[in-house]
């Protein structure tokens, strides 16, 4: 429908500001079609605030959002609830309902946009879903409690892509897993937009992340995106903070494992 | 051409050809699954050609047809490939909810459970009461230790917040018991025995019971929830690797606070209610202020203020100790939270009531009539 639309997520002017503490002063942001663009900034610097911004659970006291050409902001309920469906979200620590199983918490999406689906097939769905997200056959009955952070993590990217999402919002996927569940992540995420075709908006802290999986990368500092492009475009700013990021000993480190198995990469 | 997801059915030469058409997307399916169930034959073709987009959805739903008739897959796009391959991992079987005793069964492990769970809880119980007389003999020892912002702090919320609405609670009680006494004894001709029911009734009995009442329903059930939410975050457990006893750090000032403030809680309810009472008598049974209160000297006996003041501390320490026992069992989720705190009250105001009932008896035995 929006394939022809390059820009998947317009950000203009956005101000945010919790009391006198300014968080954004007049960002402005897109994401293109397809793509996925890792969003990275200093602790504060309103990564996490921006993508509540973007998915509207936060009101921007400036600014304007549009969303495969949809405008978000001041958008009537109906056409919100239907860009809804068209998006996915994982919060930082999944986010599960913890009285629901982990197959129910990914039906909850589907019951409430299609409730006439019919419980066999919500049912197959969720199955596939969680097999899909990468976890075992015998977490689908258990309780978000019995979960491990990593699977937690996971129930909860199964539940972001309960309706075919074209978007994918994730928070900080990789945060507090081994590495190795890190990197089986990264490469899940990036098979899963190649296969879904999806448009994935990405925080993270991790370098190994963004090396892996970032088609391209989002600086946030001093309120603004300072600096948007791929890896390698970034690497030549010279903005201090850039360049401490990057160049600093764990992305020197970050960038020689992508050199010594560049197969990640592509 | 595009269009909800559609399929038409097609004779050859090979047998039974299902032709799907539309957009076979979550958003686009209608009653399609339904229908594709009921196929009239077994079909050996399935043919994708008239597809205009495909998702895991459709994609599932294709592989399982193809699967369960054993049908071909033509005309499919690259994109439909991809994701029947990605969703054709998913054929172990997931259950979705965990599984289910026959009702039979599940009432008689409900009936153990349960009965498992008061033992569990009565000792629960009694040794959190020998954790708190333990930590109060190290506070003892230690005066030091005692938190004294934290009491003071305990002291505001339980009393100091709890005064207007346990004085507004007292005052209509203070009304009702005097319309009500007064109708019953204008019959015998005695409404002034109205000042003695008050006055007994407030100080003896309603006064503390009904703050007990309310100190649970406000003071008891947030102990538990404001106890409970921390065990969740962790916070219990990194006091405890901190070295800071819980018990001495939380449970403590709250037992501390309840425990003191529960008889002037009390006194201040019997007081104010004896004010509604009186106030009553004065506007409708027109017996003067004075004349009350110098019956109410003549007709309380110094022994129903005691007995009020020796429950009221017990009660106090009954509250606190569930709400905060209630608290310290939490473990879990949010939901928890919610349940210890109705038992954290149903509990307490039960034990009072009960309680309530031995001193009674206790007190009549020992003469205090």
């Amino acid at each position: 429908m929006d394939l022809e639309n390059p820009i998947a997520i317009r950000v203009r002017g956005i101000t945010n500001s919790f009391g006198d503490q300014l968080v954004h002063d007049n960002l402005d942001l897109d994401v293109r079609n397809g793509e996925i663009l890792g969003v990275v900034g200093g602790s504060g610097t309103g990564k996490s605030v921006l993508m509540r911004t973007i998915i509207g659970l936060q009101q921007p006291q400036a600014g304007s959002i549009e969303i495969f050409g949809e405008p978000m902001t001041g958008a009537d309920p109906e056409t919100e609830l239907d860009l809804r469906r068209r998006w996915g979200v994982m919060f930082q620590g999944g986010a599960l309902f913890s009285t629901l199983t982990v197959a129910e918490n990914v039906q909850v999406p589907l019951r409430e946009f299609y409730p006439d689906l019919g419980q066999k097939l919500m049912d197959d769905i969720a199955a596939y879903k969680v097999l899909m997200a990468g976890l075992p056959a015998n977490a689908g009955p258990k309780y978000p409690a019995e979960l491990s952070g990593g699977m937690k993590k996971r129930a909860g990217l199964a539940r972001a892509l309960a309706l075919d999402p074209q978007l994918l919002f994730l928070d900080e996927p990789t945060a507090g897993l081994d590495p190795i569940s890190a990197a089986a992540f990264d490469s899940l995420v990036r098979s899963l937009s190649h296969a879904l075709g999806l448009t994935v908006f990405l925080i993270t802290h991790d370098l190994d992340t963004l090396y892996a999986t970032c088609d391209r990368v989002a600086v946030l500092a001093d309120h603004k995106v300072i600096a948007i492009g791929t890896l390698p475009e970034l690497l030549v700013s010279d903005h201090p903070w850039i360049q401490q990021y990057f160049n600093g000993p764990r992305g020197r480190a970050a960038m020689a494992a992508v050199d010594r198995h560049p197969a990640k990469e592509a | 051409m595009t269009g909800m997801a559609d399929f038409v059915e097609d004779s050859g030469a090979q047998g039974l050809s299902v032709r799907l058409s539309g957009r076979l997307t979550l958003a686009d399916l209608g009653d399609f699954p339904r229908r594709l169930e009921g196929l009239s034959a077994t079909p050996a073709e399935i043919d994708l050609s008239g597809v205009d987009r495909i998702d895991t959805v459709g994609a599932w739903i294709v592989q399982q047809l193809a699967e369960r008739t054993g049908a071909q897959i033509t005309g499919a796009s690259t994109d439909a490939l991809r994701l029947m391959d990605l969703v054709r991992t998913a054929e172990t079987e997931v259950r979705v909810r965990p599984d289910r005793p026959s009702p039979a069964i599940r009432v008689i492990g409900e009936i153990g459970e349960a009965t498992l769970l008061s033992f569990k809880t009565l000792i629960g119980l009694i040794s959190f009461f020998g954790e708190i007389l333990i930590a109060s003999w190290a506070l003892i020892r230690h005066p030091r230790r005692l938190r004294m912002n934290a009491v003071v702090h305990r002291f505001e919320l339980v009393g100091v917040k709890a005064l207007g609405i346990i004085g507004l609670m007292s005052f209509l009680i203070g009304i009702v018991i005097a319309q009500q006494g007064a109708v019953q004894l204008e019959q015998f001709g005695a409404e002034v025995l109205t000042v003695n029911l008050i006055g007994r009734i407030t100080t003896r009995e309603l006064g503390v019971l009904m703050t007990a009442i309310m100190v649970a329903g406000r003071s008891g059930s947030a102990f538990a929830a404001q106890i409970g939410t921390m065990k969740l975050t962790e916070e219990i457990d990194a006091m405890r690797t901190i070295g800071v006893s819980p018990i001495e750090a939380l449970v403590i000032p709250r037992m501390l606070a309840a425990i003191v403030l529960m008889p002037l809680l009390g006194f201040y309810a019997a007081l104010v209610a004896i004010l509604g009472g009186g106030l009553f008598c004065w506007v409708s049974l027109e017996i003067p202020p004075i004349t009350f209160v110098q019956r109410l000297q003549e007709v309380i006996p110094l022994t129903d203020l005691w007995v009020g003041l020796l429950k009221a501390p017990v009660f106090g320490a009954i509250i606190a100790m569930t709400g905060c026992f209630q608290g310290m069992q939490v473990s879990g989720n949010a939901e928890e939270v919610g349940l210890r705190t109705t038992s954290a009250v149903v509990q307490a105001i039960f034990l009072v009531i009960v309680l309530d009932a031995f001193f009674a008896v206790f007190f009549t035995q020992i003469g205090w009539i």
